[in-house]
């Protein structure tokens, strides 16, 4: 039992980041939590003294029947993947690595999620509970180990994507799922107005599309899922089927960034996150992924054209890397924006957490 | 069942203006505040508890919601929602000196986009109501709850609802792009998009299961799904309830990811069988339904496997719907079980639990032996593949005793989850319910977390205010109250 009636204990592995924390807040120095540093390169600033969550490391439980996985946040990700993978399971959000050496808890700090994302949700959607130490050095639990859960407000899905703004993450727990039986790859020539339609119309019907990418004049989709339904899928398809070997690096190289669209030196990329039926934004180079919901622009576009177009079509952009940081990565409304900075305060009162990492300084 | 109110009577004054500036900015039939008018809205499915608000509104916009929080908040009034009313845990329960705003003439589907697979509505429309209307288009809006003809669908965010297929397909959380808020100042918020993701932190999470203590939904754009070519069911029936959970396991354990997987116990089964006649066995200690959707081909598949690890574990019986029809009468009833445990008896209350699977022999075994020591009958209903448990206390309110028997049994099964490494809701809410169990769950600094989460929204503390979040004052009476009935509870379970 954890209630008021219990004797409170902290975490033996934690107890030197509660003391820690303490620290830094009698000192008013800020914080910069960090598991594996691959996500560096995505901030409006980098303030704070490192706080490395490399000894918060291991998985704690993994019971494959219960399709739930419990591990320490600077587990790095390549072992939970592969604890997951010896019992024929994964992370069904394929979450990005970007470099080697990344964490679980960057991963769900961060909320970002693979190409897979469009068939099976993102990385929140599959954050059951949380372990946090908050602004005030206070060890908590939010969410459990269940799949269903509405006792209290859910502040776990709240920091899973606050990429350490709000709360260092400690412990997650996931729910995960079985890896797919069968996965084939086709590739279709055919320009962007045509890929936006025909994805839409596949996404309609009941079918296994776990991706799809859209660059230049070449639309690769993937399918996943029960032998029998990818073979049915792809009969109905067509287009140009991809080896095996060449798929996953195709889809390794888009999750990870890695793919030359990213690479270009000094190239500025911006993220928009729209309704996937926008058309094309004829902003400048695009790499489009999850059915039309997901464009990266490349190049030195106008900002306020960017979040002009992406809230046209019901969405947001980001700044991803390169370009002029100074006003923050995105724009939030004000009403909203205010909600959020009550939240900081609430949770981290005196701004210890990655001060101006995703929004300026009020 | 009463509990004490935070909010002191308004002056005769007070009610006067509070009354005149509602009666200004709504039409006439949106404001009723006879006793006679307002005692329908006394209570929520939780019938256990009422309440007379001293007003109920029924705004027609998003304009006259904005008009009566403001006018709430400058009079200090508390507010609490109300869609349809089916809630489990009290959510909706009036406040005596609080105005009741109910959703229910917002209901509007507002715009279908089949293309981008999407619906914009308004929070007073039915669950089932979006589903049927774009089905023309082959889609459906996948969070099913028992209660979908009745429910609206600002109260399946309030309570992040579930259903029977939200193991493979989500809950609420999962299955909605964007949400149109009403805070008490009476600003307009937009949380989420249309995208998949949205700037900023997730708000939307927080809102959704946030038990109308946040904000006044007002708009929801919900995700729609194509629909699965076929369905097929598969009744399995088994002469214990650990043999039904380890095969609940086996197929999880086996990479299957069932489109529903739902248990019930003998007395659901009889109670149901009684009901609608949906030829379940009655001689089975435990069913299992589990469906499979998708391609015929997948579907063929899926159940072949599925029907194996059934007699692999020891079923007595198994069969398969051989169509719709059939399918549907199995699952009618496990739909159907709630009202059909209520005809047996003149009262039932029902819990929401929550519990890692494997713990499930257990807890049934302790939900029995509570059940003799409080000398009340208690039919199991289970979200299996979920872990997610709806025991069914069967009581008589007229009775004198039973009624807080059937509370103490209650408050002893969810604590009972929560000492087995669970929760004590699922997908019914806390609401006033189980507000005392969020102090066994919760520790001293997590509950101040909420309520500050809750302030960052409504700073004057007036959306729902007595629900879901306990004040640690209250805590602090339980706790004296618990151990004074005798140590811990279930001193012999390991904690976690
Ligand atoms: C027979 C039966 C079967 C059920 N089966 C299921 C099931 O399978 N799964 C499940 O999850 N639940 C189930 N329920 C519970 C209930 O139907 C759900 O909780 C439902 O979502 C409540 O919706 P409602 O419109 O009736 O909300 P209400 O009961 O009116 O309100 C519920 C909560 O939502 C708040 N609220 C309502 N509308 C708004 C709004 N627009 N903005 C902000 N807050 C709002 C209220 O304040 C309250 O806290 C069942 C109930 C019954 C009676």
């Amino acid at each position: 039992m954890n209630g008021p009636l219990a004797p409170a204990t902290v975490d033996p592995t934690v107890a030197p980041f509660v003391d820690r924390i303490l620290a830094a807040r009698a000192a008013r120095t800020p914080l910069r939590i960090r598991g594996g540093g691959t996500k560096d390169f995505h901030a409006a600033r980098l303030d704070g003294d490192v706080l490395d969550t490399a000894a918060l490391s291991g998985i704690v439980d993994h019971e494959p029947s219960e399709l739930v996985l419990v591990a320490r946040a600077g587990t790095p990700l390549a072992e939970v993947e592969a604890a997951l993978a010896a019992h024929g399971q994964c992370l069904a959000f394929e979450p990005p690595r970007f470099a080697h050496g990344g964490t679980l808890g960057g991963a769900i700090a961060s909320g970002l999620s693979g190409p897979r994302r469009v068939s099976t949700g993102s990385a929140r959607d599959y954050v059951l509970g949380v372990a946090i130490v908050d602004g005030r050095g206070q060890a908590l639990r939010f969410g459990g180990r269940v799949m269903k859960n509405v006792a209290g407000y859910d502040v776990s899905r709240l920091i899973a994507g606050s990429w350490g703004t709000l709360a260092l993450l400690t412990e997650v727990a996931l729910k995960v799922l079985p890896r797919p039986e069968a996965e084939t790859t086709l590739r279709f020539e055919m320009a962007e107005a045509d890929a936006i339609a025909q994805l839409a119309r596949w996404a309609g019907q009941p079918l296994p599309i776990s991706a799809s990418a859209h660059l230049e004049q070449t639309l690769t989709v993937r399918l996943s899922g029960a032998g029998s339904a990818v073979d049915a899928a792809r009969a109905k398809l067509g287009g140009d089927p991809v080896p095996t070997h060449t798929a996953d690096a195709f889809w390794n190289a888009l999750r990870d960034q890695s793919a030359a669209f990213f690479t270009v030196p000094g190239r500025t990329v911006w993220r928009v996150s729209l309704q996937s039926t926008a058309p094309p934004l004829g902003l400048g180079p695009q790499c489009l992924e999850w059915g039309g919901a997901l464009r990266w622009i490349a190049g030195d576009v106008d900002a306020d054209t960017v979040h002009a177009t992406a809230a046209r079509h019901g969405g947001h952009a980001t700044l991803w890397h390169g370009g002029d940081r100074g006003r923050g990565l995105q724009r939030v409304a004000p009403g909203v924006m205010a909600i959020q900075r009550r939240l900081k305060a609430a949770l981290d009162p005196d701004g210890l957490f990655g001060p101006g990492r995703l929004f300026p300084d009020p | 069942m009463g509990k004490p109110e935070l909010f002191p009577a308004l002056s005769t004054a007070d009610r006067a203006a509070l009354l005149t500036r509602l009666g200004a900015v709504l039409p006439a039939t949106s404001l009723l505040w006879s006793a006679e008018d307002t005692r329908p809205y006394e209570c929520d499915g939780l019938s256990a508890f009422r309440r007379v608000p001293l007003a109920v509104v029924l705004p027609e916009t998003e304009q006259q919601v904005v008009d009566v929080l403001r006018i709430c908040r400058d009079l200090k009034v508390p507010v609490v929602p109300r869609g349809a009313g089916t809630g489990l845990s009290g959510g909706a329960l009036p406040m005596t000196e609080g105005v009741t705003l109910g959703l229910s003439k917002m209901k509007r589907i507002l715009a279908v986009d089949p293309l981008a697979r999407t619906a914009r509505v308004q929070p007073g429309v039915r669950n089932l109501a979006i589903s049927e209307a774009v089905a023309p288009h082959g889609l459906y809006y996948a969070p099913d709850p028992s209660s979908q003809i009745a429910c609206s669908i600002g109260g399946n965010i309030a309570e992040n609802s579930g259903g029977v297929h939200c193991l493979k397909y989500g809950l609420t959380v999962h299955n909605v792009h964007a949400l149109r808020m009403v805070t008490i100042d009476g600003d307009i918020v937009e949380l989420g998009g249309l995208g998949l993701d949205a700037a900023g932190y997730d708000l939307m999470a927080l809102a959704i299961g946030s038990e109308g203590m946040l904000g006044i939904v007002t708009e929801i754009t919900v995700k729609l799904l194509p629909k699965p070519v076929k369905a097929q069911v598969v009744l399995a029936a088994f002469d214990s309830v650990v043999k039904a959970g380890e095969a609940v396991a086996a197929v999880i354990g086996a990479g299957i990811i069932p489109a529903g997987l739902e248990m019930m116990d003998q007395l659901a089964t009889r109670a149901v069988e009684q009901f609608v006649h949906a030829g379940y066995p009655l001689d089975a200690a435990a069913i299992l339904l589990c469906e499979s959707d998708g391609t015929p081909e997948e579907v063929a598949s899926e159940i072949a496997r599925v029907i194996d690890i059934m007699r692999n574990c020891g079923a007595t019986e198994v069969r398969c719907s051989r169509d719709d029809a059939e399918r549907l009468r199995f699952w009618s009833g496990r739909k159907s079980a709630f009202p059909a445990v209520g005809r047996l008896v003149p009262d039932y209350y029902c819990m929401d639990g929550t519990i890692p699977k494997k713990n499930l022999a257990a807890v049934l075994d302790g939900i029995a032996r509570l059940s003799a020591q409080h000398g009340m009958q208690c039919a199991n209903v289970f979200h299996a593949g979920d872990g997610n448990l709806h025991p069914l206390i069967m009581f008589d309110a007229n009775v004198p005793g039973q009624s807080e028997t059937a509370e103490r049994f209650g408050a002893d099964i969810l604590e009972l989850c929560v000492a087995m490494g669970g929760t004590i809701t699922g997908e019914h809410g806390v609401g006033m319910e189980k507000i005392d169990q969020m102090c066994v769950q919760f520790t001293t600094p997590e509950l101040d977390t909420f309520h500050a989460v809750k302030r960052a929204f409504d700073p004057h503390r007036l959306l729902n205010p007595d629900k879901a979040i306990p004040t640690l004052a209250r805590c602090a009476d339980y706790g004296a109250m618990r151990v004074s009935r005798g140590a811990l509870p279930f001193p012999e379970l390991p904690r976690f």
